[in-house]
């Protein structure tokens, strides 16, 4: 099979080696970088004449693989060697650097892999293309009888073989091609295959690869924040004659996030933090308790008029009315923060008008809009250079670059030239908002007399991540922000009638997307609660699902029956540890996943997962599997421990890892996962492996107790 | 107050009030960025390092104490251990995102020096301290059976 091919194309040659540029659409050329012996890193590929290959990453890599799993598309169909890969973060350069599925340069929703699929493989093709037209020239043979493996460029006749590194001069001579063949996926043998190192394992495993918080610019301040202890509140005075006392502390100024403290050393930033004095204006704040607004929460899913109709299918209200018998369930499911190990953090230089900026940059063009319009610097002459990120899992992409805004009015309120690293402190991080949302969920069923469902009812409450943020226009329709629901519509099983509802919920809390978003929830509550009418009507919970699987639903059958086989599963059995199963899609990725549980001193303990993943094209199995068993253990450890919690008068109680409790290595259970064999095209990881961990958990627990946590995290539930 | 020390085997002194943690001396004195900062309570295990052979949080251990201390950093970890748990994290690709790493490699260096043959309770026991948010927990215990298992070939 030959793909697509590129209408357009440019590329420039410089002083020894090849740059393409083959971003979709193309406007304008490649440039090269003056008095540099290779080129500008504006395009994907660049091949030095030292033999390396270096791809130009537009993805934030954060864990994810974003590193390993572009350049092996781009190393696929140039037939490089893996070994001459190099990864490289891209700069902000929305132009060229944009994500197709977004518009704008930004990495998420698992769609980094996906949207880069085509777009690196012909780039990778065209550098090909270029080479070998290259040696075809230099040897005065035919470009068809040339060859190119591992990086090596041969011909038989001639007995010529080269380097990329060679050819990169004479290659840049070339005239672009019009059209690339990628290759049939039957010929691939990077990707898909076993043994490949991460580009950034070594400098992960050494100390020397370089986040944000490592940055240091001549003559840089180190910033901390004092935010509001109350979400909505402002300051109306502050004092910082203690703060300034302190060595090393500089300056204490007010911005509009709070009170920024300037010092010449961190330890003194930190100090100066604690010691300023700051009267706040509460009188806007949100008051409320985590309980208070569980209550609200609550009501409005009882209540059908306060909802909006997300999905409807048949007549529920005659089917339950109509049913032999109804089962109910409600859950309640608290704010979430993501808490990376590296908390927020950058660095910007301002000197003679240009700005610099080094953040793990996971919305690069929101990011480098923050910057230029509150410095006022002309946007040509500002820069985000993307590090690596310590963990993300939503938390460095806001719907208005709130950390890129909070640096530049960082630098703005200190004035002049100058470089300031700001950084949050754990405190900040964990009290600071951007929570997954506190959700409460209704859920209905009806069974007949045989005990097949005749109706599902599913009532969603929350706050909207999207409405009344810079992304309302982009994500909202109808007035329905689906990612507080998604995951519960869009079933893969046939109700005869159904039907999902959502109630918008306000607060001064700002919530954001956490690792599956909608899916953190939606899977929990749909998949335990389906658990428990199939064993209301007698049935086993993996033919039971499968039973109620749509025709059109063989992905998820696939990876239901999958998992299935590897865990033996023989029903969820009757001795002292037993199994609980759960299938939840997203991001177009199916996953299953049974859990093996017993109870250690009335917790559960999972000892093993088996999980089935069905992601289309596999194209790095080794960084597949580690997205899975990280989800695994990011689902279970946050499903057992983890919530933020509002107390009276609306303060948030949690501050450090010690409140606000993440799994640890005791947590983790032994993990088995199976990738399904597919020639679809591919689906992320980064988020699908993590919905179905806590349902598979949880079913196994009710079957051992007869108790379902409705109230996360388990350690409330259990407590 | 001025305080010397050795850092990697190499002489250091450096001139400090005595209440600023290790870490930041590291870092922002001796640009030493490997170690890293996670919580600055000891509850997270970034910032391990190795301290007259035993595992110390550098976020809380003031630098006022350690006249005459001999500090291991990643930047220099070294010997049979630290090369055969290195080793291992690369093979197996333990690494996600990578911030919590210098700690976890630390802190198996450590655990491997005292204790050659853990076993998975020890393992756990002795990692209890280093929080992954990206959860690579899996592959750390098998990194640091393999790294054992190599030492003992």
């Amino acid at each position: 099979m030959t793909q697509a091919t590129l209408s357009r194309r440019g590329f420039l040659a410089g002083s020894g080696g090849l740059v393409l540029a083959v971003s979709l659409p193309l406007r304008g050329r490649a440039q090269t970088a003056a008095g540099t012996s290779g080129f500008a890193p504006n395009a994907f590929v660049r091949v030095s004449p030292d033999n390396t290959v270096t791809v130009l990453v537009k993805h934030l890599e954060m864990g994810q693989g974003a590193n390993t799993g572009l350049p092996i598309l781009v190393a696929e169909e140039m037939d490089a060697d893996w070994s001459q890969i190099r990864a490289e973060s891209a700069p902000a350069d929305v132009e060229k650097y944009k994500n197709l599925a977004f518009g704008i340069q930004g990495t998420g929703g698992s769609s980094g892999l996906s949207n880069s699929y085509t777009q690196m493989r012909e780039a990778g093709a065209t550098a090909r293309a270029m080479l070998v037209a290259a040696a075809a020239a230099e040897w005065g043979v035919d470009a068809g009888g040339i060859t190119v493996e591992k990086g090596v460029v041969s011909h038989q006749g001639s007995g010529k073989s080269a380097s990329f590194g060679d050819l990169a001069a004479a290659a840049a001579e070339q005239e672009m091609p019009q059209d690339v063949a990628l290759k049939d996926p039957s010929d691939f043998t990077l990707i898909g295959g076993e043994g490949v190192l991460r580009t950034d394992t070594p400098a992960k495993t050494d100390g020397s690869a370089i986040f944000a918080i490592d940055v240091y610019r001549e003559g840089m301040q180190t910033v901390t924040m004092v935010h509001p202890p109350l979400f909505g509140a402002t300051v109306a005075s502050f004092d910082d004659s203690a703060a300034m006392e302190i060595a090393g502390v500089t300056a204490v100024r007010q911005v509009p996030s709070g009170i920024a403290v300037y010092a010449e050393n961190t330890f003194a930033a930190l100090k100066g933090r604690l010691a300023v004095t700051v009267e706040w204006d509460e009188s806007a704040a949100e008051t409320r308790s985590s309980d208070e607004m569980v209550e609200e929460w609550l009501a409005a899913a009882r209540t059908p008029a306060k909802a909006t109709s997300a999905e409807e299918n048949g007549d529920v209200d005659a089917a339950l009315s109509a049913a032999d018998q109804v089962l109910e369930a409600e859950y309640v499911f608290p704010y979430l923060a993501h808490a990376p190990l590296e908390p927020n953090d950058g660095v910007v230089e301002v000197k003679e008008g240009r700005v610099e900026s080094w953040i793990g940059s996971q919305f690069p063009t929101a990011d480098h809009g923050a910057l230029s319009g509150i410095l006022g610097s002309d946007p040509a002459q500002t820069f985000v250079n993307t590090t690596f990120g310590g963990g993300s899992f939503g938390r460095r992409a806001t719907q208005g670059a709130y950390f890129a805004q909070e640096l530049a009015h960082v630098a703005k309120a200190a004035g002049g030239d100058g470089a300031w690293k700001l950084l949050w402190t754990r405190e900040n991080d964990i009290r600071g908002g951007r929570y997954r949302p506190l959700t409460v969920h209704r859920l209905s069923a009806g069974l007949d007399a045989d005990g097949n469902i005749t109706a599902w009812d599913n009532s969603v409450a929350n706050q909207s991540i999207m409405m009344g943020t810079p992304m309302e226009e982009m994500a909202v329709q109808n007035g329905i922000d689906a990612t507080s629901f998604e995951g519960s519509t869009k079933m893969p099983y046939d109700w005869p009638a159904n039907r999902v509802s959502w109630a918008r919920m306000e607060s001064q809390v700002p919530v954001l997307w956490w690792r599956s978003v909608g899916h953190t929830h939606t899977a929990y509550a749909t998949e335990t609660f389906l658990d428990e009418v199939l064993a209301a009507a007698g049935k086993d919970p993996v033919e039971g699902r499968l039973s109620l699987l749509k025709s059109d639903a063989g992905r998820d059958r696939g990876v239901l029956e999958r998992v299935a086989e590897m865990a033996n599963w023989a029903g969820p059995g009757d001795g002292d540890t037993r199994m609980g199963v759960a299938l939840h899609e997203s991001f177009n990725t199916y996953v299953a996943q049974i859990a093996e549980v017993r109870d250690e001193g009335g917790v559960p303990k999972v000892t093993r997962v088996w999980c089935a993943v069905d992601c289309g094209v596999a194209v790095t199995p080794d960084v597949i599997r580690a997205q899975m068993e990280g989800g695994i253990g990011m689902g279970l450890g946050t499903a057992l421990y983890s919530e933020i919690t509002l107390g009276q008068g609306g303060r948030v109680i949690q501050s450090n890892y010690d409140g606000f409790r993440v799994p640890r290595i005791g947590d983790m259970p032994e993990i088995e996962i199976s990738i399904i064999d597919s020639t679809a095209d591919p689906s992320g990881v980064g988020e699908p492996g993590l919905p179905p961990i806590a349902p598979a958990m949880a079913n196994a627990w009710r079957s051992l107790t007869g108790n379902l946590p409705r109230r996360l995290p388990f350690s409330v539930a259990t407590s | 107050m001025s305080i010397s020390f050795t850092v990697n085997g190499k002489d250091v002194t450096v001139d400090a009030e005595p209440d600023t943690p290790l870490l930041w001396v590291l870092r922002d004195e001796l640009r030493m960025t490997g170690t890293k900062f996670g919580c600055g309570v000891a509850q997270c295990g970034a910032c391990t390092v190795i301290m007259d052979g035993t595992t110390r949080r550098s976020c809380v251990t003031p630098v006022g104490g350690l006249d005459g201390a001999d500090i291991v950093t990643i930047e220099g970890v070294d010997g049979p251990e630290a090369e055969a748990v290195q080793a291992a994290w690369t093979d197996i690709n333990v690494p996600q995102c990578g911030y919590c790493q210098s700690g976890q490699v630390m802190s198996a260096t450590a655990l491997l020096q005292v204790i050659p043959d853990p076993s998975d309770e020890e393992i756990d026991n002795a990692m209890a301290g280093n929080i992954c948010r990206c959860a690579t927990y899996a592959r750390i215990r098998k990194a640091i059976r393999q790294a054992s298992d190599q030492l003992e070939a």
